[in-house]
Order: structure tokens, then C-alpha cells, then sequence
């Protein structure tokens, strides 16, 4: 006792905790329960109360080394240690170490009688003599109330029971009280949380079409801030996971390594090199426009480099995957024997969406994935409300992301309504958004693939049509015309139009040299006739021209003889006024 | 007043002949007003309708904790009745005179 009351001294100036080893309650509440103080734990039937103490009790003689004294008011040791079985603890082995004492409190109205006044000394006692056994620092009452059932007189009992907490509190034990919730307005059915001032968590087990919900709330906490949301819970073989909404903030690394995307012309529309790791991405689209291939591409080309990928399947098993992204040339069986590449495949409604999120946590704890495929997102829905699958989805996004996982989650999107809507709420938590779009043309259905955002990258604002061929997914160019966007065969026509069109162009063009080479060698013909007409025509100028001088110089040479004869003046003969200019005439065309 | 394990044996040597009927235990917890108060209360009582035929066992639950386990003691006083079978269990100081004999099987419950 002595040593209890020392370590209870220094609470007295800080609250100290006591931590439970409760997966995620001690980050809730900053540190655990009040040490030394009682804590009520309050719920309906089957709500996991008593699991909550038991769970307490066993981290605590286990993990923390403070040894804890379970008092049941309902069950017996038996079944209590069956029960702490299903969570994995072995309370036979704790209670032969001396490290944890249970005891079975059972009293039956049907043989009690009252006859005056009483106390519950005899419980003190017990649970007295159970702490001083095996050293206790905590302790379990559960559920205390059912006293009032079974024993006379409730003013007493009340009395008594504050007696009991106020006790437990002088004596320095981390005390965990059980209690049933009556309605929904009463924390307990017969308001002993009036005593319990200190702490008080609600826990409800909530059933929505058919799936049942575990959740958690700290309603109060006197002395210490603490979450004040309601935390979805779980209890399996490991115990209660309490998973906290946002407890990890956001301060998670960024790493700016980029890795491919499998698909060399999608790593070209994000800036050449593909994703961020670490990054989370959104693939919706309606059934059937291929986000199971492009994911499929992503998981093939992170095993191809040696990472380790983890597929949630909700749609398909993984059998059926394997065999169907064989027809678009992707084996995956290799990756899955060689351990690689792992599939997680169940219908969503096997159990809530918290178990799912427990499952994704579990399962890349033991397999440390680089890259996490959840295939599609959107079939969750038929277990909860948009808004939880959004709260889920931002707890997995968080802890993917400081695992620096890579998490590729598809949306299927209603065939009516725009894309962008139904995910708004979804995508801003995601980094990139890739939609892929079956457009109609023609009368068929064609695949089309956009980038709506990237953050932190360049990305192509064009819209891609994308081919599921046999030897994997080709991006193709599509044709923008005035009717939008062409895909499919109406891609094709326009090409052949084009094409013609082009052809009729050349042609043209080849005609129109033809006709110039005509006209040119048209016009050098006629150049030629004219050029030779005039030839024709100088030469017989000329001839003319030589003629007519030959026959003035022969009258020239006759009239000479002719004055010789007549022996005329010789001077008379040089004076000739039209000698010295046919001379010239003449040598000027000689 | 004693009220120590077996303090107080009841002088069934004085009528041999007749076997103990009434084997009676009654647990307290340290000598506060309402244990001896039941005590006496007791006392009075089984000498008067069971003279010669009960036995009182005074169990201090201060001295014998782990004995509250047994009996599935959580009130004191608790009087256990365990002669005539059924086991019987009356808590409270035994000033309600009616209900004790009708926990002692001594009168029909009216």
C-alpha cells in the first residue's frame, strides 16, 4: 500500500496516464486512462465492454508491467477466460503468474434476504485482498451495477458503491468500471457516473443494413484534451483497434521520386516520368473503361522493377484477374509465385468498412508493399455512407502515405452524371486523378483517358483514347473535331477522310505542275517560231539589203565607165554625195 | 464479544440427543456497530426458537479475506444459512425479526 500511495504522489500536480495497449485509444486520449482515478466504460449489450477491460488489464500485466485484478460481476472465470481466449490472451497462464487475479462477484436475489442495514464491506474485502495478492494496479469492475439488481435497498447500494470509487481512488488504482447504457440518454442505468468524475468513454455497436459498426467515444476527460470524435473500433484475435480519424496528421514525408506507370504514354502525360511515390491516385470511371487494366499495368511494371504490391480486389477474385489481364498481354501469375504480388480479395460486405480498413493496415504491416492497389473503392459503399467510406479513405490515404506507399484506388461512377461530382468529395484527397471516360460515337463505345489533376507535375491537359490490345494498353492521339471528341471508328473514318483528302491535295498539286511545265513548254515553242520567223525575216532583209548596195555600186561603176567613156570631170566622180554612206551600211552589217 | 473464527460455540453438549439442524455462519467485518448489533441479534434469536440445535460460525473478513470468495460474500453482515439446505443468504444486522426466521425456515412467509 505504501507503494502505491508514493507513486500516487506526483499525480497530484500533473494528471498522469496510465496507458492502455490499446491500439489506438492511447492516441486518442494523449497517453491513456487517469492513472489512479476510475474510468466508466459505458455501452449496451455486446458493445465490447467487457473486452475493453480485459484488454486493459492484460497490456497492463503484460506490456506495462502493473499487475490488475478483474472483478466480473456477470460472468464466471470460465467463460471470462474463454472469452479473453478469443482475443488472444492467456488469462489461465497471467492468473498462475500472479499477474492478473480474477474474481467471479455472483450473488442471486433469489437467496438473499434483507433485514436491516448492511454495507459492502465484504466486496472491499475481496477486492482488497485480490490488489494485495498479486500487487494490482488496476482494476476491472464489471459490471457493478447488476448489485442493484440483485441486492435490496438502492439507496445503500449508491451509497456503498461511491464508497467503493472513492476507495479504489485513495488507494491509487487505475480502476475501469463497466456499466450497461440505458437508452440514449443515460450514460448508466442507474447513474453511477454521478461518482465517476473523471473519465467516461461510450462505446456503441451500431447496425446499418445488415453491417454492424463498433465505435467509440470519449465523452468526457477531466484534466487532458482528448479526441472528441466517435473512433470506429474493432475486436479481433488481436483485440480491440481503436482507429483514430486523423490521428496521424499530416506530416507525411514527399518523396520526388517519380516511378512509371507501366504505360510509357500515360508516364508522357505526367511530365515523362510517371507518379510520385508515395502519392495517392484516383482512377474513376465508369464499368467497363478500363481501370482494372491500367491498373494492372501499374502493379506489372512495380513487380517488373522488384517492389512488392498488395491488391485489395472487391469485385474480382484473383483468379479471375490473372486470367483476365492475360487477354491484354499482362501475366501476373509470376509475380504472384515468385511473392511478389499479393491479392486480398473479398466482397466488401463481409464486414464493416472498419474491418476493411483494419485488413489494409494488417496487411501491409506483414507484407510492406510498395504499392497498394484498391480495386474498386466505390463497392464499399454498399457497406456504409459516403461520408465514412471518405473517413476511411482518409485514414488509409494517411497511413499509406507515411509508409510512402504508392496507393492506386479506382471509383466505378455511375453510368449517368458527371464524373467530377460524384468523387469531388473523394478526390481532394488524392493526388492524382486520371478519369478514364467511355465516349459514344457512332454508335459504339470508345475508351478515352484524361489527367484531371497532378499535383506537383506537369501533366498533358489532352484527352487520350486508350486501345486494350493483346499485347497491353496503347494511348492513342484522338482527333478533336467539331462534333468533340473522335474515338473508335469514327477516329478511323475521320483518318480516311483525311487521308483522301490529303491524296486529292497532292493530286491537285500535281496537276497544277503539269500545266505550268504545258504553259512553260508552250511558250518556249512559240519564243522558238518567233525567233526563227525573225531569223527568216533578217536574212532577207539583209539579202535585200546587199542586193540593193551591189546594184547602186554597180550603177556607180557603170556611171563611171560611162563619164570615162564621156571623159567627164574626175572631180565631179569623187564628189558623190552617196558613195561614203552606203559603204557604211554596208560594213555595218558585214 | 468475540467474533473471531469459531469464537462462539454454541452449548449443544448440554442436549446430546439432539443433532445440530441449524448450521449457521455469519460474516462480518471487523467489530463495527452493525456486525455486533447482528450478533446479538442472532444470538437471541436462535436461542430462542433453536435452543440446543445451531451452531454460529463468526467469520472476520478483515482476518480471512480470501474466505469472502467461498461464500460469495460482497455485504456485511451476511448471515449463511447453510443447515437446512437450501443455502440461504440474509444480509443486513438481523433487526427484521420476521424475515430472519423466515431465512431460518422457522415461519411461513406471511
Amino acid at each position: 500500500m505504501t507503494r502505491l500511495k508514493k507513486s500516487r504522489r506526483p499525480a497530484s500536480r500533473t494528471l498522469q496516464k496510465a496507458l492502455t495497449g490499446i491500439q489506438g485509444l492511447d492516441e486518442i486520449t494523449a497517453g491513456g486512462l487517469p492513472r489512479g482515478r476510475p474510468t466508466l466504460i459505458s455501452g449496451g449489450a455486446g458493445s465490447g465492454k467487457t473486452m475493453f477491460g480485459l484488454e486493459f488489464l492484460v497490456r497492463g500485466a503484460t506490456e506495462y508491467g502493473e499487475p490488475g485484478v478483474f472483478i466480473s460481476f456477470e460472468e464466471t472465470i470460465p467463460d471470462l477466460v474463454r472469452n479473453a481466449a478469443s482475443l488472444g490472451f492467456d488469462l489461465e497462464r497471467l492468473v498462475a503468474e500472479k499477474k492478473v487475479f480474477l474474481d467471479h462477484v455472483h450473488v442471486a436475489r433469489s437467496d438473499i434476504a434483507e433485514t436491516g442495514e448492511y454495507d459492502l464491506d465484504g466486496l472491499f474485502i475481496r477486492i482488497a485482498d485480490a490488489v494485495r495478492q498479486v500487487g494490482a494496479r488496476r482494476v476491472v469492475l464489471d459490471t457493478i451495477e447488476t448489485l442493484f439488481a440483485e441486492l435490496p435497498n438502492p439507496g445503500i447500494l449508491r451509497a456503498e458503491i461511491r464508497r467503493l470509487f472513492g476507495w479504489l481512488k485513495d488507494k491509487g488504482l487505475t480502476t475501469i468500471i463497466t456499466a450497461e447504457r440505458d437508452g440514449h440518454d443515460k450514460l448508466t442505468r442507474h447513474g453511477i457516473e454521478e461518482f465517476v468524475s473523471d473519465c467516461v468513454i461510450l462505446l456503441d455497436h451500431r447496425t446499418r443494413d445488415e453491417i454492424s459498426t463498433r465505435r467509440m467515444r470519449i465523452v468526457k476527460y477531466r484534466g487532458s484534451t482528448h479526441g472528441t470524435n466517435e473512433y470506429p473500433f474493432l475486436i479481433d484475435d488481436t483485440g480491440i483497434s481503436v482507429l483514430p480519424i486523423s490521428s496521424l496528421g499530416l506530416d507525411h514525408p514527399a518523396p520526388a521520386v517519380r516511378i512509371s506507370t507501366g504505360i510509357t504514354r500515360l508516364d508522357g502525360m505526367m511530365g515523362g516520368r510517371g507518379f510520385f511515390r508515395g502519392s495517392s491516385v484516383l482512377m474513376s470511371g465508369t464499368s467497363g473503361a478500363g481501370k482494372t487494366s491500367v491498373a494492372s499495368h501499374f502493379v506489372d511494371a512495380a513487380c517488373r522493377r522488384g517492389e512488392r504490391c498488395l491488391y485489395f480486389a472487391f469485385e474480382e477474385s484473383p483468379r479471375q484477374i490473372v486470367r483476365n489481364m492475360r487477354s491484354i498481354g499482362i501475366d501476373l501469375e509470376p509475380w504472384v509465385t515468385k511473392g511478389l504480388l499479393q491479392f486480398q480479395a473479398a466482397r466488401p460486405t463481409y464486414g464493416g468498412i472498419e474491418q476493411h480498413l483494419l485488413v489494409t493496415h494488417k496487411c501491409v504491416s506483414s507484407f510492406k508493399p510498395s504499392i497498394v492497389v484498391v480495386d474498386p473503392i466505390t463497392n464499399l459503399l454498399t457497406v456504409s455512407t459516403i461520408g465514412e467510406v471518405r473517413s476511411m479513405l482518409t485514414r488509409m490515404v494517411d497511413f499509406l502515405k507515411t509508409q510512402q506507399i504508392t496507393a492506386i484506388f479506382t471509383s466505378l461512377t455511375a453510368g449517368s452524371g458527371t464524373l467530377e461530382a460524384n468523387e469531388a468529395d473523394i478526390s481532394t484527397l488524392m493526388d492524382t486523378w486520371l478519369l478514364l471516360k467511355s465516349i459514344e460515337v457512332g454508335g459504339e463505345l470508345n475508351r478515352a483517358l484524361y489527367v484531371l489533376k497532378s499535383r506537383g507535375m506537369d501533366h498533358s491537359n489532352q484527352i487520350r483514347e486508350f486501345l486494350l490490345t493483346d499485347h497491353g494498353l496503347q494511348l492513342l492521339d484522338v482527333y478533336l473535331g467539331p462534333d468533340g471528341v473522335l474515338t473508335g471508328s469514327a477516329r478511323l473514318t475521320q483518318e480516311g477522310r483525311e487521308k483522301a483528302a490529303s491524296t486529292s491535295r497532292q493530286q491537285q498539286l500535281d496537276s497544277h505542275g503539269r500545266e505550268l511545265a504545258r504553259r512553260r513548254s508552250a511558250f518556249e515553242a512559240r519564243m522558238n517560231l518567233l525567233r526563227s520567223e525573225f531569223d527568216v525575216e533578217t536574212e532577207m532583209l539583209q539579202r535585200t539589203i546587199a542586193a540593193s548596195a551591189l546594184l547602186d555600186h554597180e550603177l556607180r561603176q557603170d556611171r563611171g565607165q560611162m563619164l570615162l567613156s564621156r571623159e567627164a570631170d574626175a572631180l565631179a566622180y569623187k564628189k558623190g554625195p552617196s558613195a561614203p554612206g552606203v559603204r557604211k551600211r554596208a560594213n555595218g552589217h558585214a | 464479544m468475540a467474533t473471531r473464527k469459531k469464537a462462539v460455540q454454541p452449548p449443544r453438549k448440554r442436549e446430546p440427543r439432539k443433532t445440530v439442524a441449524w448450521k449457521l455462519r455469519l460474516y462480518v467485518a471487523g467489530q463495527t456497530a452493525k456486525s455486533i448489533r447482528a450478533f446479538a441479534n442472532l444470538k437471541v434469536l436462535c436461542d430462542e426458537h433453536l435452543r440446543g440445535r445451531y451452531e454460529i460460525e463468526v467469520i472476520d473478513l478483515l482476518l480471512h479475506p480470501h474466505m469472502a470468495r467461498g461464500d460469495q460474500i460482497v455485504a456485511v453482515p451476511t448471515l449463511v444459512i447453510k443447515l437446512p439446505h437450501p443455502v440461504r443468504k440474509i444480509i443486513g444486522d438481523l433487526s427484521d425479526t420476521d424475515k430472519v426466521l423466515v431465512g431460518l425456515a422457522l415461519q411461513q412467509v406471511i
